[in-house]
C-alpha cells in the first residue's frame, strides 16, 4: 500500500487526546474565572447622575444609613433618599454647587434622581431587606464596606452560591443588632462570641431558607 | 462441529430424529467478496445521483422549519410552545419520547442480535445504528430547547456552578439525562468502531484510485486500520464489549424514559406496566423505521441479494411481536384500571377511549395493534410496498401512542376545575415536522458517505467465509 500520512502521523492520536485535555482544562479553568459573578459583577461601578459620596457621609459626617435608606429595616426594598433629604443639608452646604444641579432639579419639579441601579436581584428571585438586617445580617455582608466607597461599586458576588453559603450557616455571619449599621463592627463570631450568635438564633429562631421556594416563590 | 448429533444418556434419546432445516440463505446468487466490496463501496465511490440531490434539498428545507421554530423560541421564550395549565407537557416530550423510542431497533440489531448470533442482522446493522444516532440527535432537541433558555441546558449535569445548582437525583427526569446521554455516546462509539474495517477498505480504495484527498480523509477516520491479524482480533473484542455494554441499554433507556411517567401519580401514567410496554413500543416502532429507511434503500440501489426477503421476514415478525405486546399492554392497563378499582385510574382510560381525545386514540390503536397484524401473512411480507406503507402506518401509530399517554392523563387530571384541552402552536407543529428534515439530511448524508453495510460482516455470512464447509 501506497502511503498516504507522513511517518509523523502515527502520533496523531495521542497529540489530539493531549490537545483536547488541555483544551477541556484552559477552558474550564477560563470560564471558572471570567464566566461567574465573582468576576462579571464585582467592580461594576456605573456613572451616577450626581458623584454622592458614601465614603463622606456616611464615613466622615456618620450618617446613619438608615438616614437616606430610610425603608430598610421596614420592608423588602431598600428606599433610596429623595431629593429633599439631600437637601436637609445642600440647602445649606454647597447650595450652588454645579455637582447638585440634579438634585436641585429634582427638588424643585418633583421627578426623582435618576440613580443608577448598582445591585440588581434577577425578577425571579425574592429577595426581602429588613428580614436580613433586622435579624443581625450587617449591609456589609452583602454591600461591602460602602462607607468607604466614593462611588458604590458592586463588591459582593450575589450569585446563588453566594446566598446560600451564608443561609447554610448564619451563625458565622451575624453581628448584634446594634452593630447592623456600623459596617466596620466585626461578627459576633469574629470576636469569638459563637455562643451568643448561636443565642441570637435560638431566641429570634433565625431559620434561612435553603429550598427553593425560599427565593424562588 | 460434526453435523451428526450422538446420543448419549435415555435410550429415547437414540430414537430422536431431529428435523434438518436448512439455514436460510443470506446472501442471494452466490455472490462473492469481491462483488460485495464493489456493491458497497461502488455506492459511495459513484457520483453523487440526481435524486441525492432533489432529496436532499427537500430534506433541508424541510429541517430549516425546525431551525426556524427554534430560533424563534430561543427569540422569544418557551411560552412560544403550547403547552399551558393543565397540560405543561405536550409535543415536546411526545417528540421526545418517539424518537428516542424509534433508535431502539439500532441498538437491538446492532447489540443483542449480535449477541444471540443472529446473523441476517448484518446487512441491516449499520444502517440502524446510524437511524439511532440521528434519532437522538433529533429526540435530543426538544428536552434541551424546552428548558427555555438553552444556554443554561447544561444545568442538566452534575457540573459545580457559583449559583450552588445540583441536580435532583431522586427525579427520573435526571435518570433520563444520564440514560440517553449515555445511549448517544454508546450507540456512537459502537456505530464507529464497528466503520473501522470499512474506512480502511475505503481509504485503500481511494488510494488506488489515486484520490489522495478522500484516502486522508478515510485515513484519517480508520485510524491506521491494517487489517492486521491483531487487529482483527481487538476489533473482535471491543466489538464484543460494546455489544455487551450496549444490551442493557436497549432495555434501560426506554425503562427510564417510561418512569418520567410511571413515577409520577397522574392516572393513566402511575402504572407498574409503563416499562416494559415501553420499551416493547420502542422497538415497534424502531423496526417500523427501519423498514420505512431500509426498503427503498434496498429497491434504489438494488440490493435484493444482499436485504433478502428472509431479512424483511424477520423484520415484519419481530414488529409483530412487539406490535402484539404493545397490544396487550393497552389491554392489560384498561383490566387492571377496572381491577384496581381506583376512580380516577378507571376515568383516565375511560376518557381515553372516549373522551376528547378518542379521535387520537382510535388511531393509535388503528396503527399499532391491527397494522402489524398483517404480518401473520406471507403473501403481505412478500410484497415489499404494502410492507412500507404498514411501516409508515407503525411509526404514525406510535407517534400517537406517546401523545394519547401524555395529554389525555394531563389535560383530565384530578380536579375538573383545571381541565383544559391542548392543541398545538404553529412553532411546535414545524419544530416537529422539521426534525424529519434534520434526520433525513443526517441519514442522506451517511448514505452518501459511509458504507452503508458492514463489508466484512456481511461477507462472513456466505458460504465461502466457512473453510470447512460444513455450513456451520
Ligand atoms: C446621605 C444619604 C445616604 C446615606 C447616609 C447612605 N446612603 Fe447609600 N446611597 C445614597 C444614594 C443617594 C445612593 C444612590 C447613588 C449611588 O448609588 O451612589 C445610594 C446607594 C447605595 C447603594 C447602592 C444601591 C444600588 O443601586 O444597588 C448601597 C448598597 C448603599 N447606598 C448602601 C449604603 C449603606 C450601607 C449606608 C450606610 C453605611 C448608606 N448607603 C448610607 C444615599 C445615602
Ligand atoms: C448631613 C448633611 C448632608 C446631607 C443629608 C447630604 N449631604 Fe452632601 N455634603 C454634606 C457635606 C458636609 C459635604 C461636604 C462639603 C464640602 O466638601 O465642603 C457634602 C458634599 C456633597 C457633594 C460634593 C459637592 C461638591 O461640590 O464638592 C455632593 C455631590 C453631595 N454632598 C451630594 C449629596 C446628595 C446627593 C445628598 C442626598 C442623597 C446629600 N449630599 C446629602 C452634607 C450632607
Ligand atoms: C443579605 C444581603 C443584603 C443585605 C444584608 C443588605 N442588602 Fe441591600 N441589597 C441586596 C440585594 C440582593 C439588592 C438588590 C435588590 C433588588 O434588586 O431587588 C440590594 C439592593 C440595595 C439597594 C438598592 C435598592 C434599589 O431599589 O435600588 C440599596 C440602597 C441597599 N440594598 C441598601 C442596603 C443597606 C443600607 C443595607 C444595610 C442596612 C443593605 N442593603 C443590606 C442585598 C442585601
Ligand atoms: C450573611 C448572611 C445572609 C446572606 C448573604 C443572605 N441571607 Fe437571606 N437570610 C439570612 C438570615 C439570617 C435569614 C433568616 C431570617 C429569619 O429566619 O428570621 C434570611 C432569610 C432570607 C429569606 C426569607 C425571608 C422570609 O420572608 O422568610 C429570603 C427570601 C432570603 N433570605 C433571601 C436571600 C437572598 C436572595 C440572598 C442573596 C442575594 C440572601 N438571602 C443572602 C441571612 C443571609
Ligand atoms: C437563598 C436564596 C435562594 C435559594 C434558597 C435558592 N436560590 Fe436559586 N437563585 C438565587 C439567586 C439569588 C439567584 C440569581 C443568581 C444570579 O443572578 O447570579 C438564583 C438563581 C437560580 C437559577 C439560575 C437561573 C439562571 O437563569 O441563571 C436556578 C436554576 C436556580 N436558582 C434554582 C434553584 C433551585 C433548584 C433551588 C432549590 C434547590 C434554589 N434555586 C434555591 C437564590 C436562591
Amino acid at each position: 500500500m501506497s502511503k498516504i500520512f507522513p511517518k509523523s502521523a502515527n502520533a496523531l492520536p495521542l497529540q489530539i487526546v493531549l490537545f483536547i485535555v488541555v483544551l477541556a482544562g484552559v477552558a474550564t479553568a477560563a470560564v471558572t474565572y471570567y464566566a461567574t459573578p465573582k468576576y462579571l459583577r464585582i467592580g461594576y461601578e456605573p456613572v451616577q447622575p450626581v458623584p454622592f459620596d458614601h465614603s463622606l457621609h456616611a464615613g466622615q459626617l456618620g450618617l446613619d444609613c438608615r438616614y437616606c435608606h430610610a425603608s430598610v429595616e421596614k420592608s423588602a426594598t431598600s428606599s433610596l433618599p429623595a431629593a429633599q433629604t439631600c437637601m436637609n443639608c445642600h440647602s445649606v452646604i454647597k447650595p450652588a454647587s454645579p455637582l447638585l444641579a440634579p438634585v436641585r432639579h429634582s427638588y424643585e419639579t418633583g421627578e426623582p434622581v435618576p440613580w443608577v441601579k448598582v445591585h440588581v436581584a434577577p425578577d425571579y428571585v425574592y429577595f426581602n431587606h429588613s428580614v436580613h438586617v433586622t435579624r443581625g445580617v450587617s449591609c456589609v455582608e452583602c454591600h461591602g464596606k460602602v462607607n468607604e466607597m466614593t462611588t458604590v461599586y458592586h463588591a459582593k458576588p450575589h450569585s446563588m452560591g453566594f446566598c446560600l453559603d451564608c443561609h447554610r450557616q448564619p451563625e458565622k455571619f451575624l453581628r448584634a443588632p446594634r452593630d447592623v449599621y456600623n459596617l466596620d463592627s466585626p461578627t459576633l463570631a469574629a470576636q469569638g462570641k459563637m455562643d451568643e450568635a448561636l443565642a441570637q438564633i435560638h431566641q429570634w429562631k433565625v431559620k434561612p431558607p435553603q429550598s427553593c421556594s425560599g427565593c424562588h416563590r | 462441529m460434526s453435523s451428526h448429533i450422538e446420543p448419549a444418556g435415555h435410550p429415547l434419546l437414540a430414537e430422536v430424529n431431529p428435523v434438518a432445516i436448512p439455514r436460510q440463505e443470506l446472501v442471494h446468487h452466490g455472490r462473492d467478496f469481491h462483488w460485495i466490496t464493489e456493491k458497497v463501496c461502488g455506492i459511495v465511490e459513484a457520483k453523487t445521483p440526481v435524486w441525492w440531490w432533489w432529496c436532499f434539498g427537500v430534506a433541508a428545507f424541510v429541517a430549516s422549519f425546525t431551525v426556524a421554530g427554534l430560533i424563534y423560541l430561543v427569540g422569544t421564550g418557551v411560552g412560544v410552545w403550547g403547552h399551558a395549565n393543565p397540560v405543561n407537557w405536550a409535543w415536546d416530550i411526545v417528540n421526545f419520547v418517539f424518537w428516542i423510542g424509534i433508535g431502539h431497533a439500532g441498538t437491538l440489531i446492532s447489540a443483542i442480535l449480535c449477541l444471540l448470533r443472529q446473523k441476517w442482522r448484518t446487512s441491516i446493522n449499520r444502517a440502524s445504528e446510524a437511524m439511532t444516532i440521528f434519532a437522538v440527535v433529533c429526540a435530543g432537541i426538544f428536552p434541551v430547547f424546552h428548558v427555555g433558555r438553552v444556554w443554561m441546558a447544561w444545568y442538566l449535569f452534575p457540573i459545580p456552578n457559583a449559583n450552588y445548582i445540583w441536580q435532583n437525583f431522586r427525579s427520573p427526569l435526571e435518570w433520563d439525562v444520564f440514560a440517553v446521554s449515555t445511549y448517544g455516546t454508546v450507540s456512537v462509539l459502537f456505530w464507529y468502531v464497528g466503520l473501522l474495517p470499512d474506512l480502511g477498505t475505503m481509504r485503500d480504495r481511494f488510494t488506488a484510485a489515486g484520490n489522495l484527498l478522500k484516502a486522508r480523509l478515510y485515513g484519517f477516520f480508520a485510524m491506521g486500520w491494517r487489517g492486521s491479524n491483531r487487529h482483527w482480533a481487538n476489533y473482535e473484542m471491543a466489538y464484543l464489549i460494546l455489544a455487551g455494554v450496549a444490551t442493557p441499554l436497549v432495555l434501560s433507556v426506554h425503562t427510564i424514559v417510561s418512569f418520567d411517567f410511571a413515577v409520577s401519580l397522574i392516572p393513566g401514567w402511575h402504572t407498574t406496566i409503563f416499562p416494559p410496554y415501553f420499551v416493547a413500543g420502542a422497538i415497534f416502532s424502531g423496526f417500523g423505521m427501519v423498514m420505512t429507511l431500509m426498503l427503498p434503500l434496498r429497491a434504489i440501489y438494488r440490493l435484493e441479494d444482499l436485504i433478502t426477503q428472509y431479512h424483511i421476514d424477520c423484520m415484519c415478525k419481530i414488529t409483530l411481536a412487539t406490535g402484539t405486546m404493545v397490544g396487550y399492554a393497552y389491554a392489560m392497563e384498561f383490566f387492571i384500571a377496572w381491577y384496581g378499582a381506583n376512580p380516577y385510574e378507571g376515568f383516565a382510560f375511560i376518557n381515553r377511549a372516549f373522551g376528547h381525545y378518542a379521535w387520537a386514540y382510535w388511531i393509535m390503536i388503528t396503527c399499532n395493534v391491527i397494522t402489524p397484524q398483517f404480518f401473520w401473512s406471507r403473501r403481505v411480507r412478500e410484497n415489499t410496498t404494502l410492507v412500507w406503507i404498514l411501516s409508515i402506518f407503525v411509526n404514525v401509530g406510535m407517534w400517537f401512542e406517546r401523545f394519547v399517554i401524555i395529554v389525555t392523563s394531563l389535560a383530565r387530571d384530578f380536579l375538573p376545575s383545571s381541565w383544559g384541552y391542548y392543541s398545538p402552536s404553529i412553532v411546535e407543529i414545524f419544530t416537529f415536522f422539521g426534525t424529519f428534515g434534520v434526520f433525513s439530511v443526517l441519514f442522506l448524508l451517511f448514505i452518501r458517505f459511509v458504507p452503508i453495510m458492514p463489508m466484512s460482516e456481511v461477507k462472513a455470512v456466505i458460504p465461502q467465509a466457512d473453510p470447512h464447509g460444513t455450513g456451520h
